[in-house]
């Protein structure tokens, strides 16, 4: 297929972005809303007041333009790229997490959890082992 | 105990069957070819003009307020390992609704993902 190395480059750098993109998202989104701290009542003004503390959150909106790059990308890899590998591959962004945890926020990550990341990142190997593709492209 | 069934259920069949009809929808479209803004959104909006896109945004978000529902029920420590399963019905989905050839060492690479996946979790607690 002539396409074929393309297809796998624009599939590994997308599936890529979507490992950094997504995992940093949450987090970003998870230290703004800390730092707005929850809507302690639900009358009008109340949230009036959160929203506006929300629309002022520059970590939010950075967030929030993080995770909708995340589905883009994920919409995009789609287009092309079989599900079934897709999935997996994003798997990685579960390493990503404990990585950004420890040495972001400096969260302690136990030795199950490294194990288990590498076995996340054998079984991507083993995925990626695979064709990107295996149905017929219209 | 039939309520966290049917909200298991939810989470992982929903879940990944949402995922599931939003490659189906960019299936539909087709591959992207051009990747500047422009040509971007057109695909966005052609992608947002197929049925199977609404379904599937539906099925997710059907999933996510089933999680929140179950997380007020049972332990993240229980739930959120069962999500692990999402990758063995994503490839069997993918086999079955998407007529993707899933081989065996597709299968190997999903089934140590979904112990990764379960380990991790386990681990956080």
């Amino acid at each position: 297929m002539k396409t074929g190395t393309s297809f796998s480059l624009k599939t590994y750098l997308l599936i890529v972005l979507m490992v950094i993109l997504g995992p940093l998202g949450n987090v970003l989104l998870g230290k703004g809303m800390k730092r707005i701290g929850a809507a302690t009542a639900w009358n009008l003004a109340e949230l009036l007041h959160f929203l506006t503390l929300l629309s002022r959150s520059g970590l939010v909106w950075l967030g929030v333009a993080c995770l909708m790059a995340f589905f883009a990308a994920y919409m995009l890899v789609l287009s092309w790229a079989d599900y079934s590998y897709v999935q997996p591959a994003s798997a990685m962004a579960y390493g990503m997490v404990a990585l950004l945890g420890h040495f972001l926020l400096g969260e302690a990550v136990t030795p199950l959890r490294w194990a288990g990341v590498l076995v996340i990142c054998a079984g991507v190997l083993v995925v990626g082992h695979t064709p990107p593709r295996t149905t017929e492209i219209k | 105990m039939a309520e966290e069934i049917i909200l298991l259920l939810l989470i992982v069949v929903a879940g990944t069957g949402g995922e599931l009809c939003v490659a189906r929808a960019m299936r539909a479209v087709g591959p992207a070819t051009e990747f500047h803004p422009a040509a971007l959104a057109r695909l966005v909006l052609r992608a947002a003009r197929t049925g199977w896109m609404w379904l599937g945004l539906s099925l997710m978000a059907l999933a996510f307020f089933s999680l929140l529902e179950m997380l007020s029920l049972e332990s993240v420590s229980f739930v959120v390992p069962v999500t692990a399963l999402s990758y063995g019905v994503g490839a069997l989905g993918g086999k079955v609704f998407l007529q993707e050839q899933v081989t065996g060492r597709r299968w190997a690479g999903v089934l140590l993902v979904c112990i990764g996946v379960g380990l991790v979790l386990i681990g956080k607690r």
